[in-house]
C-alpha cells in the first residue's frame, strides 16, 4: 500500500515540450511511472519521450483515461494550467513550478474544493511511492520501498534525509515534498491523516521549516488523532527574524514562525525532533521500540 | 518587496482613499519649505523600511517652521535599526477623536486574503493580537465574490458604531482591497485609520509589501523599489538565479535548495560556528552559477572559510565541480574551502576534484565540522 501515488496512477505531463517536462518525462517512464499522454498546445500529433502529446487536457484524459497530472509549465501559467487539469476532471495534480503568485493560488483554491480535485505544491519536487510510480523530479536512486511514510516542505533537503534513511535499513511507503509556498494544497495534516490510515505505514517522519504554524498544527492533529510514531526535524533554527529564507513561505515574521515555537509543540505532542539530521533514523528506531 | 510610507500613501490616494496632505523632503531646507507652504500643525516622518520608526523618535510633531527645522536637522540622517534616515515626510499633522487598524494579508490557514480590523488602532496589531486577540475582527474575503459592500459595511459598523462613519470606512475598506488583489500585495494596512471630531475618515500611515513571485506583472510597483546596501546585494544575486541573504558569522556557505540551507546554516551553529550567509544556488546544473555564487560569497571580507553542500537531484555534482574548478581559476582566493557532494554523479564530481587538492567529505556533518575547524586557523 501506498498513498496517493500507485501501480494504478495515469500520469498526464502538462508542458511535456519544454526543458524540464521532456527531461523529467524520460525519468519517471524509466522508474516505472505509467506516463500516458502529455500536453502542450499546438502539438497535438507529436510524441515526447514516446508519450503522446495533446493540445488540451481534456483531449489528454478522453484518449488515455488519465487519473493525476504533472505542471511544470512557467510560474505565469501555472494557475491556469491547474485549473485546466481540474475542470477536465483530474483529480490529483501535482505542480512543480516554482514562483507562482500567492494571489494566483488563492483564487484556484475554492475552484480545486468545488471540483473535488487534490493538489501538491507548487513549488514542491513532487512524490513517489518507491517501486511503482514516481511522479516529480527527486532522484529515484535513494529511495527503497519500505515503512516509513515521509511528508517534507523541502527538496533536497528531503533528499539528505532520505537518504540517511535508506542507508539505515528504513524504506520508504510513500514520499511527498509539499512545496515551500504560503499558499499550497495538500499540507502535513491531510497527508498525516493519509499515512494513518495506510496499513503500511508504521512510522512517519515530517520536515518542516520556519514560517506559518503548519507544524503547530501537525504537532495538534498527531496528539489527537495519530496512534503511529512521528519524528520530526524543523529546517531555519538559527534564521533571523524577517529574512526570507529562500522559499516564500519561510519567513518568520513578529515572532511567529519560529523554530523553536515548532519544537516546542512537537515535543508537547511526544514528537521527538532531531537536531540535525543524521539523528533521524536512531530516533526513529527508538520510537518503533516503544511501540513494539 | 518593501515600500515606504510616502509610496504607500500615494498608492492610496490613487484608488481614492482619503489621505492628508503631504511632502517629500530630502533637506532641512526643503522641510522648512514645506512647512511654510502647509502652514499648519505638521508631523515630520522619517521614511525607512523599519518599524517602530515612532519609538526610535523618527516621528516629530512641529507646530511652526521653526519646530519643524528643529525635527528634521534631528531625524535627517539618523539611524534607525541599522538604516541612515536619507528623507522625511512633512504632512498634516490631523486631530484625532479616535484610532483604528485595518489591514488585508494573505492568511496561510484559510488561504484566503483576510481582512483585520480592530478599534485598538496606533499601536502594533501584534501586540493587540498577542495580548487581547478577541479585539481583532479577523474575516476571511471569498476569492471568488472579492470583499461586497455589505460585508464591508457590517464590519465597519461594529468598529465605529455610527452608521454615517461606518460609510466611510466601508468604502476606504472596499478601496484597500481593491489595491490589495491589483498590485498584488502581501500585506496592505492602515494604521491608525482615524476619525477626526468633525466625523471624517482618515488613513494617516501606511503600509504595504508586495509578492515578489508577482512582480514580473506589477512594473508600476517594481519601479518604486528602493533597496539598501544589503538588499542589492540580494537584488543582484537574485538575477543570477541564485537567492542569498547576508548574516553576521565568518563560514560561507554554498548549497543548493532553500531546507538544506538552512539545515547547513543551522548545523553550522549546532557544532559551534557561525554562518556568513544563506545562499541557495536552485536547482539547476549551469556551471556559471557556481562562479556566481563564489564571487558573492568570497566578496564578504569575513569570510574565513567556505563549506559547499550539494545533495544532487536536477542539480548535477559533476556540473557543480566543474564550476567551482572554473571559479577557483578566475578568483584567487587563499580563503579555505570543503566541499561535499552527494546523489546525481557525486563519484564524477569528486573524482574532477581530486585534481584541485581541495579537502572533500563524505556527509554534511563532517562538512560543518571541517569548514568549522578551517575558519579557526
Amino acid at each position: 500500500m501506498s498513498i496517493l501515488v500507485n501501480k494504478d496512477t495515469k500520469l498526464v505531463v502538462q508542458g511535456i515540450t519544454g526543458r524540464d517536462g521532456k527531461f523529467h518525462t524520460g525519468r519517471m517512464k524509466a522508474y516505472g511511472t505509467n506516463v500516458v499522454a502529455g500536453v502542450s498546445p499546438g502539438k497535438e500529433g507529436e510524441t515526447v519521450e514516446g508519450v503522446p502529446v495533446f493540445n488540451s487536457v481534456e483531449n489528454a484524459v478522453k484518449a488515455t483515461e488519465a487519473n493525476t497530472s504533472i505542471i511544470f509549465v512557467p510560474a505565469a501559467f501555472a494557475a491556469d494550467a491547474i485549473l485546466e487539469a481540474s475542470y477536465a476532471g483530474i483529480k490529483l495534480v501535482i505542480a512543480i513550478s516554482e514562483g507562482v503568485p500567492v494571489l494566483d493560488m488563492i483564487k484556484v483554491t475554492p475552484i480545486l474544493k468545488q471540483n473535488g480535485t487534490m493538489l501538491i505544491g507548487p513549488n514542491c519536487p513532487g512524490l513517489i511511492t518507491p517501486g511503482q510510480s514516481l511522479v516529480g523530479i527527486l532522484p529515484a536512486m535513494i529511495f527503497k520501498e519500505g515503512p516509513i511514510g515521509f511528508i517534507s516542505r523541502s527538496g533536497t533537503l528531503t533528499y539528505e534525509v532520505v537518504n540517511q534513511l535508506t542507508l539505515n535499513d528504513f524504506g520508504q511507503t510513500t514520499c511527498v515534498g509539499i512545496g515551500g509556498d504560503p499558499v499550497a494544497g495538500l499540507y502535513f495534516i491531510d497527508l498525516l491523516e493519509r499515512f494513518e490510515n495506510d496499513p503500511d505505514t508504521k512510522a512517519v517522519v515530517l520536515i518542516g521549516e520556519i514560517g506559518g504554524d503548519a507544524e503547530e498544527q501537525a504537532a495538534r492533529f498527531i496528539a489527537e488523532k495519530m496512534t503511529k510514531p512521528v519524528v520530526a526535524f524543523i529546517a531555519g533554527q538559527t534564521a533571523p527574524p524577517g529574512k526570507r529564507m529562500g522559499h516564500a513561505g519561510a519567513i518568520i515574521s513578529s515572532g511567529s514562525g519560529t523554530a523553536t515555537e515548532k519544537i516546542v509543540a512537537f515535543n508537547a505532542a511526544g514528537v521527538p525532533v532531531a537536531k540535525e539530521p543524521a539523528e533521524i533514523p536512531e530516533l526513529l528506531r527508538k520510537k518503533l521500540e516503544e511501540v513494539k | 518587496m518593501k515600500i515606504h510610507e510616502y509610496q504607500a500613501r500615494q498608492i492610496f490616494r490613487n484608488y481614492g482613499i482619503p489621505v492628508p496632505d503631504d511632502v517629500l523632503c530630502y533637506t532641512v531646507n526643503e522641510v522648512e519649505n514645506a512647512a511654510r507652504e502647509l502652514n499648519c500643525l505638521t508631523v515630520i516622518k522619517a521614511q525607512v523600511l523599519a518599524g517602530g520608526r515612532g519609538k526610535a523618535g523618527g516621528v516629530k510633531l512641529a507646530r511652526n517652521v521653526d519646530e519643524a527645522i528643529s525635527a528634521a536637522k534631528q531625524i535627517l540622517g539618523m539611524n534607525i535599526k541599522g538604516l541612515t534616515v536619507e528623507k522625511v515626510l512633512v504632512t498634516k499633522a490631523a486631530n484625532i477623536e479616535k484610532e483604528f487598524y485595518v489591514g488585508f494579508v494573505n492568511d496561510r490557514n484559510s488561504k484566503s486574503v483576510t481582512l483585520m480590523a480592530s478599534a485598538e488602532g496606533g499601536v502594533e496589531i501584534e501586540e493587540v493580537a498577542k495580548n487581547a486577540p478577541d479585539k481583532i475582527i479577523k474575516f476571511p474575503v471569498n476569492a471568488q465574490t472579492g470583499l461586497l459592500d455589505f460585508q464591508a459595511r457590517d464590519i465597519a459598523l461594529s468598529l465605529f458604531g455610527d452608521i454615517k462613519q461606518a460609510q466611510k470606512a466601508a468604502s476606504i475598506l472596499t478601496k484597500l482591497y481593491k489595491l490589495y488583489i491589483e498590485t498584488d500585495s502581501t500585506l496592505a494596512e492602515i494604521n491608525p485609520l482615524i476619525l477626526t471630531p468633525d466625523g471624517d475618515v482618515l488613513a494617516i500611515d501606511g503600509k504595504m509589501n508586495f509578492d515578489d513571485n508577482a512582480l514580473y506583472r506589477q512594473p508600476k510597483i517594481l519601479a518604486m523599489r528602493e533597496p539598501d546596501e544589503d538588499e542589492q546585494k540580494e537584488i543582484a544575486a537574485h538575477e543570477k538565479g541564485l537567492s542569498y541573504i547576508k548574516l553576521d558569522g565568518n563560514i560561507g556557505c554554498m548549497v543548493n535548495g532553500a531546507g538544506l540551507a538552512m539545515a547547513t546554516m543551522d548545523m553550522i551553529k549546532l557544532y559551534g560556528g557561525s554562518p556568513a550567509n544563506f545562499l541557495d544556488i536552485g536547482g539547476s546544473s549551469n556551471p556559471q552559477k557556481v562562479i556566481d555564487a563564489m564571487n558573492i560569497l568570497l566578496s564578504d571580507k569575513n569570510v574565513k572559510a567556505v563549506m559547499i553542500n550539494i545533495f544532487g537531484g536536477i542539480t548535477r555534482c559533476d556540473d557543480v565541480a566543474r564550476g567551482l574548478i572554473k571559479a577557483l581559476e578566475i578568483i584567487m582566493t587563499d580563503v579555505p574551502i570543503v566541499v561535499r557532494l552527494s546523489g546525481t554523479n557525486a563519484e564524477e564530481g569528486l573524482a574532477l576534484l581530486k585534481q584541485t587538492g581541495l579537502p572533500t567529505v563524505g556527509s554534511m556533518s563532517e562538512a560543518a565540522k571541517k569548514a568549522i575547524e578551517l575558519s579557526k586557523k
